[in-house]
């Protein structure tokens, strides 16, 4: 038995190498909790030697909430705007999850209106979040232009949600058995307006950088993360595809519509950051297709088929769904003992948590600059990590 | 890889793997195939539903643990997936709650590592053999483990009944 | 040294007499009143302040249009007309910001680096001929000169760094040092060049030199490919995307003045743009020549035109078109790795560089000029 506990400090104190020919000074730096890549509050205590990275220390935890403890004391219903501001660009998807894992526990049901209207929503988050990234990952890497061009384009999806459900950021939309509102009369007009858009905006994504020699080098064959080991670290969503696992819950274990539509699992070749890239990229075409191929036919019928303050006990046991977020699987466990009215256990699966960890792994031996690349192409969302 | 759906169904599944391991009995309530082991036995059962041919877990999804207070224990929940055979199962074990000591899975999956920190954060579970046993959310002179029922701090307030 | 400023406003007077530099009308006075000299001394000093103070505005308010108008923003537009009092406000508001030195740092240098930083793009700003009449000192060696001053500028930057006791400072200096002084092997090759193809160091000789042809493309591709090292060798003398590695925002925070505020990170500010703006107004003045109007051969009248634009507007010109290329760069570029800058430079440009050199020395010697030049 060894059941050794340490601190933080006992690794910032240990001792630092000399060990390169030169023999100079390793030396360790904090970047983070605020530093323009931590995109929030990540901290991540580097060792350097020079400009080279030896080894990554990620210290979250810098908005750490408790979400988990609250839940134990709120109702299903009430536990939804919580997983708003976890990964906030993947709200919508975050709701799913709960009202996902709620309904099928519970025995709700949906109908195809529900369902369509939460896969086109999801989608729409899923180009809004990744059209996002490819602004920050500009802005990370020096072209600051890109994150410009791409608020531009969340701003534009932010008014089709604006519209329908009155947030923009924290949308409270999906919840269990329904949805919180009814789309409006002119929502399938507006958004087969915005499509053609869109469409343009990642043409216009692919001349501004993917084309550009300089932010190629910066990518290419940087932070390689072979499919095994993606697996072996837990890691999902495009980070995993673009090592070249066909992964994608929408997929595999299709859940709304997603098994009605025609879409490709996007994967890379290499697994570096540039493969993180255009999986994103190139999600973002897809997602242009899903919604293309829904838009057209959304069924009729009621936007909920529970009433709001309908209680919602869990039958006893666990209870575990999930779905594909933007950044990879968003998990919600559910402890529930049958009797009350919230769980007595509410683990939330994340992503980015998940995500995170590869640093560890793949960005020792890189460059600071080659770092900064890495970190960007995981597309880190902080208060889901922290939870 | 990625092929829609589950290769085995829940019976099949549980035949297989108390054929390998006759310890290991099926958990109830769970909306997938749950079993319990005990937690003696739980590297050597971890081990073979990861490496085994037709079960191949090799997606360590989530790993947390639920305080059972009354029955003075924990309950660890592993939930793994086949990114090959698009299975899914969970893996329960109970570790009493004055000494609550599991076997750490970092050999096995390297996420675990960073998962594992989580729940000893949080729950105050010890893993044993685990490389890095730090707390990752909270400051490191924390005093209690949050997520444990009987936490309490001082500025805590009861929730109104 | 600089009175060149004060005398933009005299510039049209000027004009008509016979054209000295300021430094030579100094001199002169000195011989019959010292009163007089005292007076250009302090004329050249407001005439600096005021000059300083309105390039830097002038710059900031350009790049803070050209950047809104890249990323489809309108820019400042709320102070002043047309957002024109934006860059004033903001300048105030450095002014009266807390001058913050952190505790652990080497509190005189902390405090010198700003100046050490701005002292040089000023006294470049003083060999730069603005308009036949206008320039303040014109130095025989003045290429030489030009070299041997724009090498210290990583000075201001170096100590800035050393003395902020931050590791991201640090970093940042670092960077910049290796960065400025290899890239400035390259500046150096190309400006070579054009000495070649003038046969003076003085820039009003190779002003003078370009009447029948700008250098850019009177040496065959020799001249253009010097322009176009020059341009980006400079670019990367000046920290400016794609070569901002020394305060590479999201790697860096802000690299080298990390730890400076207020009025002192406003001299780092004003410096970079003051720099801008010489290196501009060299690249215009030895490739693009300098305030010689734009000739086509034997079309009188097309020439005769052009000869009616004055000569200080030439050279406006050409500077702000050079400038906008350079914030061009910047709002289009992402940021090179360290690694990879140092290989643009020493296995691609710096072997140009020499090559261009020495195709450049043949050209002259063999006289191969596309078309004969008056006077060689």
């Amino acid at each position: 038995m060894s059941v050794q506990v340490r601190t933080l400090d006992d690794l910032l104190h240990a001792p630092l190498d000399a060990d390169s020919e030169l023999t100079t000074q390793e030396y360790l730096v904090n970047m983070g909790p605020q530093h323009p890549i931590a995109h929030g509050s990540l901290r991540v205590v580097l060792r350097l030697d020079g400009e080279t990275v030896k080894h990554v220390i990620p210290v979250p935890g810098y908005v750490h909430r408790g979400v988990e403890k609250m839940c134990e004391h709120l109702t299903y219903r009430q536990i939804i705007p919580y997983t708003d501001r976890l990964d906030y660009l993947s709200a919508i998807m975050n709701n799913w999850a709960v009202a996902k894992t709620v309904e099928k526990a519970a025995n709700i049901p949906t109908n195809e209106r529900i369902d369509t209207i939460r896969t086109i929503m999801s989608e729409l988050q899923r180009l809004q979040s990744h059209a996002l990234w490819w602004g920050v990952t500009g802005m990370d890497l020096g072209a600051y232009t890109a994150f410009l061009y791409g608020f531009r384009e969340r701003e534009i999806i932010g008014e089709i949600f604006e519209e329908t459900i009155g947030a923009r950021l924290t949308m409270n939309y999906i919840q269990p058995g329904g949805l919180m509102y009814d789309i409006k009369p002119d929502f399938a007009q507006k958004v087969k307006n915005l499509l053609p858009y869109l469409k343009g905006c990642i043409e216009q994504y692919e001349t501004l950088l993917s084309g550009n020699v300089i932010f190629q080098e910066r990518l290419r064959n940087i932070g390689i993360l072979d499919g095994k080991h993606a697996i072996a670290l837990g890691c999902t969503g495009p980070v995993l595809r673009a090592s070249g696992v066909p992964y994608d819950l929408r997929a595999v274990e299709p859940y709304g519509v997603y098994d009605k539509v025609n879409f490709n699992v996007v994967v890379g070749e290499v697994g570096d950051c540039w493969d993180r890239y255009y999986v994103r990229l190139e999600e973002m075409r897809e997602s242009v297709r899903i919604v293309e191929q829904l838009i057209d036919n959304i069924p009729e019928g009621p936007h909920a088929t529970i009433r709001y303050n309908e209680e919602i006990i869990l039958p006893e046991g666990l209870h575990y769904g999930q779905v594909e977020t933007a950044r990879g699987v968003f998990g919600v466990f559910i402890a529930s003992d049958g009797k009350n009215k919230c769980p007595i256990r509410l683990h939330f699966r994340s992503p980015n948590f998940n995500n995170l960890w590869i640093v560890t792994a793949i960005a020792s031996g890189w460059r600071i600059a080659d770092f900064i690349s890495i970190q960007s192409s995981l597309d880190l969302v902080i208060p889901d990590i922290d939870r | 890889m990625g092929a829609k759906g589950q290769s085995m169904d829940t019976k099949s599944l549980l035949a297989l793997v108390v054929s390998l391991h006759p310890t290991v009995q099926r958990r109830a309530n769970a909306d997938r195939l749950a079993i319990v082991v005990p937690v003696d036995d739980l590297l050597e059962v971890m081990k073979t539903l990861r490496d085994h041919q037709e079960l191949k877990f090799d997606l360590f999804v989530a790993h947390t643990a639920i305080d059972q207070i009354e029955a003075n224990r924990f309950e660890l929940v592993y939930i793994l997936s086949s990114t090959m055979h698009g299975n899914n199962i969970y893996v329960t074990a109970y570790i009493g709650r004055e000494n609550p000591v599991a076997p750490s899975m970092v050999a096995l999956w390297p996420i675990a590592e960073w998962q594992e920190r989580e729940a000893y954060d949080l729950l105050g579970l010890l893993y044993d053999n685990h490389p890095d046993l730090r707390r990752v959310f909270l400051e490191d002179d924390w005093i209690g483990f949050p997520l444990r029922k009987d936490y309490r701090d001082p500025y805590m307030l009861d929730l109104p009944k | 040294m600089n009175t060149a400023l004060i005398n933009m406003a005299m510039q049209t007077t000027l004009a008509a007499i016979e054209p000295r530099t300021i430094a030579q009308r100094a001199a002169e006075s000195a011989h019959e009143n010292l009163w007089i000299t005292a007076g250009y001394f302090l004329a050249a000093i407001v005439g600096v302040a005021l000059l300083l103070s309105f390039l830097g505005m002038a710059l900031i308010y350009i790049e803070r249009k050209v950047a809104a108008a890249f990323q489809c923003r309108i820019g400042p537009n709320r102070v002043g007309p047309w957002g024109l009092l934006q860059t004033v406000a903001d300048t105030l508001k450095l002014v009266f910001k807390e001058d913050f030195v952190p505790q652990m740092a080497d509190r005189t240098l902390h405090m010198i680096a700003p100046f050490l930083a701005l002292l040089v793009p000023v006294v470049l700003l003083a060999l730069i001929p603005y308009s036949p009449a206008l320039q303040v000192a014109d130095l025989n060696i003045g290429i030489l000169f030009i070299t041997a001053i724009g090498g210290f500028g990583v000075m201001g930057i170096l100590i800035a760094g050393w003395s902020s006791n931050n590791k991201w400072s640090m970093i940042g200096a670092m960077r910049a040092g290796a960065q400025i002084i290899s890239y400035e092997l390259s500046a150096t090759l190309a400006l070579l060049v054009v000495v070649l193809f003038s046969g003076t160091m003085s820039l009003t000789g190779i002003v003078q030199s370009q009447e029948d042809g700008w250098w850019i493309w009177r040496g065959h591709a020799a001249g253009l490919c010097a322009f176009i090292i020059y341009l980006v060798a400079s670019t990367a003398e000046l920290n400016r995307t794609p070569f901002d590695i020394p305060e590479g925002e999201s790697e860096l925070t802000a690299g080298f003045h990390t730890e400076y505020s207020g009025l002192r990170f406003a001299f780092f500010f004003l410096a970079e743009f003051i720099n801008m703006f010489t290196v501009s107004a060299l690249t215009a003045t030895l490739f693009l020549g300098g305030w010689m109007p734009f000739h086509i051969g034997d079309w009188t009248s097309f020439n005769s035109a052009m000869d009616a634009i004055p000569p200080s507007i030439w050279f406006l010109g050409k500077v702000t078109a050079i400038i906008f290329v350079i914030m061009w760069f910047r709002w289009t570029f992402p940021r090179l790795r360290v690694d990879q800058l140092m290989h643009l430079e020493w296995k691609v440009l710096l072997p140009i560089g020499f090559a261009n050199l020495f195709i450049a020395a043949i050209i002259v010697l063999a006289n191969a000029y596309p078309y004969p030049v008056a006077g060689q």
